[in-house]
Order: structure tokens, then sequence, then C-alpha cells
């Protein structure tokens, strides 16, 4: 045997295999299926935690998901660790190492404690009342206080080791909870054609009937039954059985999150496995059989170690074997803490005393505690207890108050009745309704596909909690289009315990200065949330703001109906007219590392190469960030700096020839009798005229009149265009197309196609450009005269096919090859070597940057931002002014887009030809204005120009081009630099060099 | 109005907090009012207390559909900042700005500003010349923001994953030391309960269904749940239902209401300093000094009324949290929630006079209204009291959309919060 507190009954305890675990420093053993929390009470501890704000020492209140106190820190590395858990759900494995948190330096011992001899000044919300002066106080030295003293656990401080994956799913039936009702629905669902998916949060799939010694269904114990459906349901090929499983999230149209934790259970995981897997489950239909949670009652004192739900106290004994406590009151409002007394009396305790809440009690249940020799106290509470790191003593009296007679123990149970897990069917905005009987909330009407069966529905009994489940498994599957091919019936021998409840404080009047706690984890009492309702705190919502009930980690699973019973008495108004916070996922805390899944490091998002990555990594280039492709940003050769290496670059492509990868602009095949009057729409420009064969610098706009887009579009024949498009907007590009095309105008007879990874593009820059290319080419004349300048040919490279551009970013004669993808590193490399003798240089973004800027020619997203028309950019040519219409063309003529001081774009030369502007400069008139000094204008590109051998700029300039010559200032933080306004195209003015 | 002290609290404490009074009243709607602000967040609760205490209008109402901050006030996450790039939005941000810095001790009410830091992280190119451009228009407008190496960013914030292997690794930053947060709630109570001092009617489940206009056009007053009210002026500031309630006047105004994000995970003790935004792979952090991490996730691309959003938003924000402090992928998810932004086709808001006479409006802060919380009170106070905007908000016209002069901010940046 284990611990002190072990005792042969429960599954657990019959498991033999001893496990070693540590908490605290302190080495344990457990058994095999044994939580931390069940260990821990099997070896008598049960002070694991201190509250959030008094730091008053705290024990289990629970043993599931629900439980508010026991929030552990486990891992034995950094890498590993996890803060927060709850020791009522961590398996123990051997090895496993787990801490408590917020206490320091020690858990008996913890000096935060001293907020506790202050508590009378601390009520909900005094943060708001302080802390107010001196001004600046508040962020330099109160709110670090408030910071150190807040918080739970501890972050783990190195990055998590673990991996984590999602899996999408579809099912008929999705089966949420595997108590009784979850397991009839299985049955009966599974009965049929339809796929089902049964999930349960817990490592043992089985619900209340694990810990149920009492009941029986089909003459078998219920845990047997419950093993025994299980056994029947992993038989059948439509089921899929997931324990340790939440439902967390209920998302529009029957979609629902699921967080399956494959490892933390495991002492020694195999490297291959996930932490954790997100599943994202489309289910026709859904059964919610999540159960309910025993509702605490609200008592002075109700908050020390030893003080649990009785229902907590039932599961340790019957089914993991532990007694909670030897001397034992019980404190309830309703039947079933019977039973957990008789348990642990069967089980070896000493029952004091049951203090009943209700006027007067009989039945089933209480005769039964009688006919024991338990003694059972009615119309009356436990009105406060001792004992600081254990509890030691009740003091009870009538409810009305009177006399307290003081009865020593080491664990009280209390039971105020069961709280519906309604959470996942308010997620999907089905409507509540309350409850006056069980005093909660139960499903109403549903808004989406799903039915409520068993506990969670309010019911409570054994026998219609299976009748339910099996009824709504067959509706589910009926209704997802699998009619069940039979019905099975149920024989279920168990006493009623009878649905009596109750919410709010049991504390006679005379009793509002003590403290009973609503909220555990945070610290609430029934007195702070009469004081918010003092205040003016009344609609539910704010009581839990200014007070913070409900918002600890539980998310009020424990306290929310307690608090609403007390704000519903202090004003005097029904429950329902209160309201109800809202349910929101995650049903319970949900790791982020799930959420994330895969999306880590490189698959953060894809990587995109061209064809010629690889060939450009080999030759040592930079890369940079281009949307989601990687782009050859500069080739630095031994020695160089990017501003070496890019002087070169610009200057061997201005003498002789330059190659350039530019697949990743986006590409768009525009195809279909209408092409060009689609074109005609979306674009500016006029595409009618445009004969094939030739090319056009296309400029799209946004609704509002702002550029979105460029490119140059090739017409390859009367009914097919070749659109190219930035390397950041191809996508955007598409859809806006998508977009217009299927909505506004679904007549016009276009289709569109992305081509952008079909095509390779080598961009062939320079006065050699021709003279390279001329011997690889097949069936093209390039001749100035047969191809010029914005003509497209069709025909072969290097024996492969070819759309060859005549085009030039860069003001040199130029080409750009497009090739089929495949063959796009073959022909980079052909040309490569044929462009050897002119001393071929292959160049990168950055020179491409600085080479088209001295030309003038724009980059949209970085001479625009959104707020620059094509007149603006200097593009107004590119408008097709007698066109009937285009997208953007009404915002064109709006009164602040033809102002004639709008900004410009023009060209700035510094005084010092040294000195390059930082892009994002701006540009003012009169330097010496004090702050705020207005300002008219802003650097967009400014690079060191090897041709010019001087520093060029690019700026958009308030009414520039009426400004050339002006001389204009740029305050830098050290200093004023003075520039001069010129015309944006600063190389080749006349376009001498691309035409040759 | 009691006063709020340490010295208040303390002698309260001495005598069991008997003696706290409601914070506001909850008065029955009177027959008419000057002046009816609709909606009770913090713009509109704003509003009504700069109405009174700066602009001498005290017979105001604010009509609550629900109860007051419940709206996008209570759901944000409360990034406060001001280094806009544009001169108007400069303007009114910083404006705010100004007023957070001494809100607590006007209000008597602590709502935590806490300027601890808003540094906007840059992943590509593209980013750090956009960043640069703004600290260089933030300096020349008086607004602090500087521009941080990845080294510096990684001293300021020392759980970021600089230097790590990030798909958009972190190459610098642009920090304003006098952004940071504010507690939500308690802006909203604390201009509540500072307005209700001065006489205020804050009238809670008080839906407005109508608005009722003279033959001659002008507002008369509002139709609600609890019965008509008579108004000489009505200022609208109802978030992401503000085109619903324009309707009722027979205004359209150029919005789309779409569902925002946001979550916090469970608390834990101080590790992250400050606040962080990225908005190249979309995450917005900050630790509440509960200990949550809270994290502003991104809007659904569909419009919607109903307060949540898809699960694949979450995803993708936690992701890129994770990536941003792979130490933070065992932290847990709490709680997750949406709320209804109301957003203009160029990220800016509408602050101004409407076509109908005695109609005024306050909306389209979109996901980044909050900070403006204090400032848009204060200059659509203005607006309401003189019939005339301000010239802060001179620019946020509703006309701006149809004569082009919009002033945009997400273009120039792609910034939400
Ligand atoms: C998830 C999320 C995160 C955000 N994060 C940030 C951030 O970090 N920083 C930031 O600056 N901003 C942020 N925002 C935006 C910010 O919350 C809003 O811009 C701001 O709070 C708007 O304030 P408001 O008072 O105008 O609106 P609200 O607070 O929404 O108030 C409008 C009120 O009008 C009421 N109402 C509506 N219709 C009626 C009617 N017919 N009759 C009566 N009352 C009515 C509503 O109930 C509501 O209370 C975020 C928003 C969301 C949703």
């Amino acid at each position: 045997m284990t611990g002190t507190y072990r005792v042969r009954r429960g599954d657990v305890a019959e498991s033999r295999n001893a496990v070693h675990f540590t908490f605290d420093g302190k080495s344990y053993q457990g058994l095999a299926g044994d939580t931390l929390a069940s260990a821990l009470i099997a070896n008598g501890v049960h002070l694991v935690g201190r509250s959030f704000k008094y730091h008053r020492p705290r024990g289990f209140v629970s043993a599931g998901s629900e439980e508010p106190n026991a929030l552990v820190g486990v891992g034995a590395t950094q890498s590993r660790y996890t803060p927060n858990l709850l020791a009522t759900q961590v398996e123990i494995y051997d090895g496993l190492v787990a801490e408590s948190q917020n206490r320091w330096p020690s858990l008996e011992t913890d000096a935060g404690f001293l907020n506790e001899y202050f508590s009378a000044f601390l009520p909900a919300g005094f943060y708001y009342k302080t802390f107010m002066w001196p001004r600046t106080a508040w962020k330099k030295l109160y709110e670090p206080v408030i910071r150190r003293m807040a918080g739970l656990g501890k972050a783990p401080a190195e990055p998590d080791a673990d991996r984590y994956t999602q899996v999408f799913a579809h099912c008929d039936v999705l089966i949420v909870g595997a108590g009784p009702a979850g397991l009839a629905a299985a049955l009966e669902a599974s009965n049929s054609d339809a796929t089902v998916i049964l999930c349960d949060e817990q490592a043992e799939m089985g619900g209340s009937l694990l810990s149920d010694r009492s009941a029986s269904i089909d003459g078998m114990q219920a845990a047997d039954w419950a093993r025994a459906a299980l056994d029947e349901l992993r038989k059948r090929p439509n089921v899929k059985l997931m324990s340790r499983t939440t439902a967390f999230g209920w998302y529009p149209h029957n979609f629902v999150g699921l967080n399956e934790r494959v490892t933390d259970h495991l002492s020694n995981p195999a490297t291959n496995q996930p932490r954790e897997r997100l599943w994202q489950v489309r289910a026709k239909e859904v059964v919610l059989a999540a159960g309910a949670i025993e509702r605490p009652l609200v008592f002075t004192d109700n908050d020390r170690p030893g003080i649990m739900l009785a229902g907590a106290a039932r599961t340790y004994v019957n089914r993991y074997g532990v007694v909670p406590g030897k001397q034992v009151v019980v404190f309830t409002a309703c039947d079933s803490a019977y039973r957990a007394a008789l348990d642990l009396k069967a089980a070896g305790a000493r029952i004091q005393v049951i203090v009943d809440l209700r006027k007067s009690v009989s039945g089933y249940w209480v005769d039964k505690a009688r006919a024991e020799g338990i003694k059972v106290r009615s119309d009356s509470i436990v009105r406060g207890t001792s004992g600081w790191l254990r509890v030691k003593s009740a003091q009870i009296s009538n409810a009305q108050g009177g006399d307290a007679e003081t009865v020593a123990c080491d664990l009280i149970l209390m039971s105020g009745g069961f709280t519906p897990s309604v959470h996942l069917f308010s997620q999907s905005r089905g409507k509540l309704s309350y409850s006056e009987e069980l005093r909660a909330y139960v499903p109403g009407e549903s808004v989406e596909r799903e039915r409520s069966v068993g506990a969670c529905k309010g019911l409570f009994a054994l026998e219609s909690v299976i009748e339910s489940g099996a009824k709504g498994g067959r509706d589910a599957a009926a209704k997802a289009g699998f009619p069940p091919h039979g019905e099975r019936s149920y024989a279920v021998s168990a006493q009623s315990v009878g649905a009596d409840a109750f919410i709010g404080s049991v504390m006679t009047d005379h009793q509002a200065e003590k403290r009973a706690w609503v909220d555990f984890q945070n610290d609430v009492t029934a007195k702070d949330v009469r004081l918010a309702t003092r205040e003016g705190f009344r609609s539910i919502e704010h009581v839990k703001r200014y007070t913070t009930t409900g918002m600890a980690t539980d998310q009020g699973k424990l306290s929310n109906m307690n608090a609403l019973g007390v704000v519903s008495k202090q004003i005097d108004v029904a429950v329902p007219k209160v309201g109800l916070t809202t349910f929101r996922p995650p049903y319970t805390p949900t790791t982020f590392g799930s959420f994330a899944g895969q999306s880590r490091g490189d698959l953060f998002d894809p990587v995109r190469k061209t064809s010629i990555h690889a060939w450009a990594e080999a030759q040592g280039a930079r890369f940079e960030d281009v949307g989601v492709w990687k782009r050859a940003w500069y080739f630095p050769q031994v020695g160089e700096d990017m501003h070496a290496a890019v002087a070169r670059e610009c200057k061997a492509t201005r003498e002789s020839v330059g190659i350039f990868d530019a697949s990743t602009l986006g590409k768009i095949e525009i195809v279909g009798k209408d092409a060009a009057e689609f074109m005609n729409r979306m674009y500016t420009n006029a595409w009618t005229k445009l004969e094939p064969g030739r090319l056009r610098y296309g400029v799209m706009l946004r609704e509002d009149g702002f550029i979105m887009d460029d490119g140059v579009v090739g017409r390859m024949a009367t009914d097919r265009f070749h659109v190219t498009t930035t390397t950041g907007g191809a996508a955007r590009v598409l859809s806006m197309m998508e977009d217009y095309l299927q909505t506004e105008w679904p007549d016009l007879e276009v289709w569109l196609t992305s081509t952008t990874e079909q095509w390779s593009v080598i961009a062939l820059q320079g006065p050699n450009a021709r003279k390279v290319l001329e011997p690889l080419v097949d069936g093209i004349d390039l001749s100035a005269d047969a191809m010029p300048h914005m003509s497209v040919r069709e025909g072969r490279i290097c024996g492969v096919p070819t759309r060859l551009f005549r085009v030039s970013f860069t003001g040199e004669l130029g080409f750009e090859v497009n090739v089929p993808a495949g063959y796009g590193r073959a022909v980079w490399e052909a040309i490569f070597a044929a462009g050897k003798p002119y001393g071929i240089t292959p160049y990168g973004t950055e020179t491409m940057h600085v080479l088209r800027a001295e030309k003038g020619y724009i980059i949209v997203g970085q001479e625009t931002d959104g707020t620059v028309t094509p007149d603006d950019a200097g593009l107004g040519w590119a408008v097709g002014k007698a066109k009937r219409d285009f997208v953007g063309k009404r915002s064109l003529s709006r009164p602040a887009l033809v102002r004639e001081d709008r900004k410009q774009l023009v060209g700035l030369l510094t005084t010092d030809p040294k000195v390059v502007l930082e892009e994002g400069a701006q540009i003012v008139l009169d330097p010496t204005h004090p702050i705020p000094v207005p300002m008219i204008g802003h650097i967009t590109s400014s690079y060191w120009s090897a041709t010019l051998n001087r520093s060029i700029a690019l700026a958009l300039v308030r009414g520039g081009r009426s400004r050339m010559g002006e001389e204009l200032s740029i305050p830098m933080p050290d200093g004023v630099i003075k520039a001069k306004v010129v015309d944006s195209i600063l190389f080749d003015p006349k376009g001498e060099r691309l035409n040759a | 109005m009691q006063k709020f002290s340490a010295l208040s609290l303390l002698r309260a404490g001495l005598t069991g907090h008997a003696g706290w009074q409601r914070q506001w009243r909850s008065p029955e709607p009177k027959s008419g009012y000057d002046v009816i602000i609709v909606g009770g967040g913090g713009h509109g609760l704003a509003t009504a207390y700069y109405l009174a205490s700066r602009y001498g209008v005290k017979n105001v109402a604010v009509l609550e559909k629900g109860w007051i901050g419940g709206g996008n006030t209570g759901r944000n996450t409360t990034i406060i900042r001001s280094n806009y790039l544009f001169d108007e939005s400069a303007g009114i941000y910083e404006h705010a700005l100004k007023l957070w810095e001494g809100l607590s001790q006007e209000l008597n009410y602590n709502v935590m500003y806490s300027p601890r830091g808003v540094l906007m992280l840059a992943h590509n190119i593209h980013d750090v010349q956009s960043f640069k451009r703004h600290v260089h228009a933030n300096r020349l407008n008086g607004i602090d923001n500087e521009w941080l190496s990845p080294e510096e960013c990684k001293e300021f914030c020392p759980p970021l994953n600089v230097g790590g292997s990030m798909r958009y690794p972190i190459l610098g930053g642009a920090l304003q030391r006098r952004g940071g947060t504010a507690r939500h709630d308690a802006v909203a109570w604390g201009y509540a309960r500072a307005a209700d001092a001065l006489g205020v009617d804050i009238i809670e489940n008080c839906e407005v269904t109508g608005i009722r206009r003279a033959p001659t056009g002008e507002v008369v007053g509002v139709d609600t749940t609890r019965g008509s009210i008579n108004a000489k002026r009505i200022g609208v500031v109802a978030a992401g239902n503000t085109s619903t309630v324009m309707n009722m006047a027979g205004v359209r105004l150029p919005l789309e209401s779409f569902p925002l994000q946001a979550l916090v995970s469970e608390p834990v003790k101080p590790i992250f300093p400050c606040v962080v935004m990225s908005n190249t792979i979309h995450a917005y952090i900050s630790q509440s000094d509960k200990g949550e991490m809270v994290i502003g996730a991104g809007t659904d691309v569909y419009t919607s009324y109903t307060q949540r959003g898809g699960l694949h938003i979450v995803n993708h924000t936690l992701d890129a949290i994770c990536e941003l402090v792979p130490a933070f992928r065992r932290l847990r998810m709490l709680r997750n929630w949406g709320g209804i932004v109301d957003v203009t086709p160029d990220r800016s808001p509408i602050v101004a006079k409407t076509p109908v006479s005695g109609l005024y409006v306050n909306c389209g802060w979109g996901t980044g209204g909050f900070k403006a919380t204090p400032g848009s009170g204060e200059v659509f106070a203005s607006t309401i009291a003189k019939d005339e905007p301000n010239k802060i908000n001179a620019p946020f016209t509703i006309e701006r959309f149809r004569d082009g002069a919009v002033i945009d901010e997400a273009a120039a940046a792609a910034v939400a919060h």
C-alpha cells in the first residue's frame, strides 16, 4: 500500500504498480492510475496551494477539471515545465516533478500571507480607489508591487521542447462526455452506419459511473458496466473513442474544437509523438453529455484545506481508494452528499455529523444514513471552521443562528447540489432557461444541430440520464441520416438522490462581517459581492468585473451560481433578471502550442523559392523576405559589404549586362472573348488598341482611386493577356479580379488563371543583353526594328518554349525571358554561360531598386502607400482619359484627389552629394519652425547611385512638380539636410538606352 | 462624489466598508434632455463627462442598451499609443494620450494607465522603412517614438525571440515609451461616476430603437425600450452598432462591422514588461496586472454582428505569439471572446456633425479606439456643445469619403490596434 490514507477499495487501489514522484522537492509514492491529487491525499497531503489575493493556505476542493485551488507547476526541466496544471487532472508517472505555486519562501510559510492581515482594507475593487498619488507612482511603484503579488505559476523560462499537431475531421455524430449519458448515446448512435466520435476529458471514460458503488446497470456494478460498454464500442469500426480529449470550444455550424493530450501522462513518451493534438471537427450532429458540476456551499471560512465537495470525496474513495479524512463533517443541501458520507464510512472514516440545510429531511438516503448510526441535523448550517494548514473543527448551529456546537474534524464535505455543464450548449448560442427547482440554468432551445442529454440537461436520476442519452444518440444518428438498426434497453437499479439545491450564501444575517468564499482562487467573498452591489454594480457582468468572481482559472465553474444567488438576494431581484455572464471558449484552459500546431519556424508561413534560388544560394547571395518569397537581395563577393556589392552590380549592368531573377512577380493569364474589355475595366489604361505582340505598363486602382498594383502586361492574342503583378500583390490582385468578375460582371466571358509558379522569369539587362541572348534564341528576331521596346514574342530559347518580353525596369536595353519553371535553372545557367564573355553579373533586388530609382520608376508599396493616385506618382499618362469606366475612375475626380497641392513624386538631390537621405525622413520648408513642424512630404526611396556617383532620392512632396529647383529641408536628429527638387528621372531622361 | 483615496479606504476598512455609496445612480429617464448620448461605452461616457465638466452642458443622459462598458470598451486589449503617422491622427491620439496621463486624478478613479512602452516590431525591409517614416514624422510632431535595433528590442523586452529561428526575424522596432495600457472597465466606471456626480443620468438596459425627427428635419428625441425621451441634440457613439442606429435617422454611413477577437492566458508571474505589437505576423501582447497574457487577434474576413469569430483566427494569432516567445507555447488559453468593430474605408474614425441637424456621430474607431477614449470624448463633447467641430476632429468628417480627403493610416502602415 502506498500512503496511510490508501484503502483497499477502488480500481486504482487494485493496481499494484507503485509510482514515484516529488512534490515541492519531497518524494512520494502513488499508484499507477492516480492523479497527483489522489496520490497526495493518499499520503495525507492536503495543503497544495495558496490563494491569489490573501495567500491563504488551500487544499483540494474537487477531483476534476473544475478545481480552483490545487494548481501546480509540473516538469523537471524548464523546456518541459507547465505552470497552473490542476493536481486533480495531472496523472502521475515515475519521475514526475511537481511544485506548488504563488508562495514564498515555502508553501507552509508564505510571506504573501501578510495581505491577510490587511484584508479589511483590500475589499473588492480597492485598487480603483487608491494608488493615484503621486501621478507617476502607479507605473513606477504600485503596479510593480501588485504585479509581483499577483499571477499564479511561473511561465517556463525556456522554449518548449515539445511538438503539437492539428487534425481536421468529419463525423456524423460527435458525443461530448463519456459518462452514463454519453455512453448510452454512443451505444445507440453507433448501432447504425453513422460515424461516431466519443470524447472525454478524463484519462478513463465512464464519468460518474466510475465513482458509483451503489448503482448497477444490466446487473453489473456501474463501473463494470461502463467498461463493458466501452469494450463493445471499441469493437465497432464506426466508433472513435478519444479519452484525455476536451471539447473546448463550439464554433458556428457544428464546428467543435477538441484538445487531445497525448504524452503528458507518460514518463517516456516516444519521440515521434506530439504532446497534444488540436482536432477541428465538423459534426453533422452533436450530443452534449458533459455532466454537471457540484456546487460548493458559501459559509464562513469555507476555504480551509480539508474542505471539499462531497462528490469529490466520493471519487477519491471509490475510484482511487484514498480517504481524504478520518473525521468527517458533511454539510449539504441535497441528498447526494449522503452517498458520499456512506461511502466514506464504509471505507473506515468516522462521520461526525451530517449538517443539512433543508428544513426537514427524509427519504432513502437519509434513512440509510440514520440506520448506519450517522447523526443528521436538519435546518442547520456550518457557521464557521477552524484550522490553519488543515481544517480542525466545524461550528454548527441552527440555520437561523443561535448557539454553536464545535465538532472536531479533519474533513468537511459540502454540497449545494449540481450545476449542469451548459458551457458548449451556450457557446453554440442556444438559449438557457433558469430552473427554480435546480437553482441552475438548463439548456433551452437549440440553435445548432445538437441536443443535451443527462446531467448537463438537468437530469440527475441514473435511469433518466441513461434514457435521455440513449434517445439522444438515436435521434442524432437518425438526423444525420442513419436510422439506428434497433433499440436496446437498460436495466438500471439506483436510488434517486433528488434534485435539491441551494445557491447564494448560507450565512445568517449576524454573520455579515465574516468571510465566506464564493470564488476560492480569486479570494472573492460573499461580502465582496455584496459590497459591489451596494456600490451600484448590479449587472452580473459588472459584479464579475468589479469583484473578479468567476474570472479565475475555473472560469466560474464553482462560483458563478453562488455569486448570482448572493446578488439576487442582496438586491431582491430574481436570479434570471440578474443576468448571466457569457460562456466563452475554452471550456478548460487549453495549451497555446496546440492552437499554433506545426506552424513554427520555417513552417510558420510557406517559404517560396524560385527555381533559380539554389543557384543564387551557391553564389553566396543574401536573401530578403518579400511576402512569402525569398528573393536574392545582393551577391556579395569576398570582402564586399552590401554597399560595395550593389555598386558593382549596378555598374556592371549599366556598362555591360546584368542578370536578375524576376520569377517572383505575380502572373495571371487572362483569357476569353471579353478579355480586353475586362482589362479595360480593371486597369486605368486603354487596352482595346494594344496589338498582339505588344506590352504595356498597367496601373490598377482600388475603388477609392489610389494605386493598388502595377505591372507589365503582354497581349499574346486578341483574347489573351499575360499579366504581371508585384511580388507581394499577386494573390490580392487575383482575388480582386475574381471578385469583380464573379459578382459585378458575371456576363463577361473571361477566365483567370494564376500562372505565377508556371513561369520562371529571367531578366537580362544592359547594353550587351541582346548580344548575349541572340545566339540562344530560335525563331525570334531580336533586332531593335523587329522587336522594339515593349514588345513580346513567342519562340524558343535553348530549345524550350519562351515568351520573350522586351522590357526594362533598369532603363537599359532589356529582356525578360519567361520559360516554364521547370526549365528556369537550366536556361538561367545557359544565359549566364553565354554572358561570361561580357562579364555578365547577377544582381539582386537592391540593385534592381537602385537602377529603377535612377529612372524614376516607382515601386508600389514604396513610392505608394495607399494614398497615392496615378497623377501623384507621375503616371497620369497611364490613365485612359477617354475610357467610359474602370475601377477607381469615379474616385479620381473627387475634390481632394484633384487638388493642386497634392503630394507628387519628384527627385531630390542633396546639396552634399555624399549624403544619402534616410528613407522615411520627413521634408519641411522651415526647419526652425517650433514643434509641431509642418511637413510637406517624405523620402520614399534613397540610394547611393554608383552610376551618377552621388546620392539620389525620390520623394513625395506637396505640390512637388511646381517646386522644381527649390531647396527643401530634411531635419534629422543630428542636423538639417538640404536637398533640391528635381525631375524624378535622373538618368537617361530621353530613354535612348532602353530603346537601343 | 465620495472621495476615493488611501485614507478613505483605510477609514472605510475600519467600519466594514458600510459607507460606500453607489458609484453612479440608476435614475429613471426624464422626459427630455439637452443632450442624449446613445451608447454607454468609454467614448459615450467620456463625452457626457466632458460635456458636463468642460462645456457646461449638464442636462445629459447616456442611454446604454446593456451595461455600461459592455461593448468594445470592456472587450479590448487596451493598447494605448499615439505614434500615428499622419498629422490628423497624431493630433487626436496625442490629445488623448495627454489626457490619459492625468485621468486617474481628474476622475478620482484609478484607471491604471500604465505607460510601460509599446514596441512595434518590424519583420521585413518594408516594415523598417515604414516605421522609420513614423519615427521621423512623430519627432517633428513632438510625439515620442524611437527606433530600436533587434538587440535593443531584446533588451527592452527580454522574452522576445531575437536572433532565433523565426520565419520572419525581428529586424528592429519602433518604441513609444509613453504608450502602454489601462484598465478598461475602470475607464467606463470612472467616467460614469464622475459624470453622474455632475448630474448626468446614466441609464442602463435602455436600448434606443428609433430617432425622432421634426418635420423640418432636426432631431427631437429617441424611442427606447424604456419609452420615448426628448432631446435637443443626440450624439451617437455605438461602435459596432452605429450603422444600425444611424439608419434610424435615415443616415447611411460608410461602415462595416466585423468580429474582432482577443484572448487571455492563465495568470503567471510578471515576465512580459511591455506591450508588443507585430502587425506583419499578427501578434499583439501584453501582460495584465493579474498576470494574464492579453492577446489581440485579427478580424474575421466576413462582416457580422455575432460577438465571436473563427477558430482559425485564434490559431493564427497564437502561432505568431509562440514564434515571438517560444517559451509561451506551454501557457494555456483561459478565455477567448469577440467584439464587433466598426470599420471605415480609411480605418480612421468619424467624429462629426451629420446631415441631420442636432445629430452627431462618433464612430469608426474600429480595432483601435480604446486609446482615443478621453480625447475622442473631449472633442466630441466640444462638437456637440458648440455645434461645430473642434480643430482636432475637424478632419474626421463623413464628407471625406465623398471628397477623398481620407486619412489612411492602415494603408500607410497596415497597423490595426
Ligand atoms: C477584441 C478587441 C480588441 C481591441 N483592442 C484594442 C486595443 O488594444 N487598443 C485600442 O485602442 N482599441 C482596441 N479595440 C477597439 C476599442 O475597443 C474600441 O474602438 C473602443 O472601445 C470603442 O469604444 P466605444 O465607447 O465607442 O464603443 P463601445 O464600448 O462598444 O460602446 C458602444 C456602446 O453602445 C451600445 N449600444 C449599441 N447600440 C445601442 C442602442 N441602440 N441603444 C443603446 N445603446 C447602444 C453598446 O451596447 C455599447 O455599450 C479593440 C476592440 C476589440 C473588439
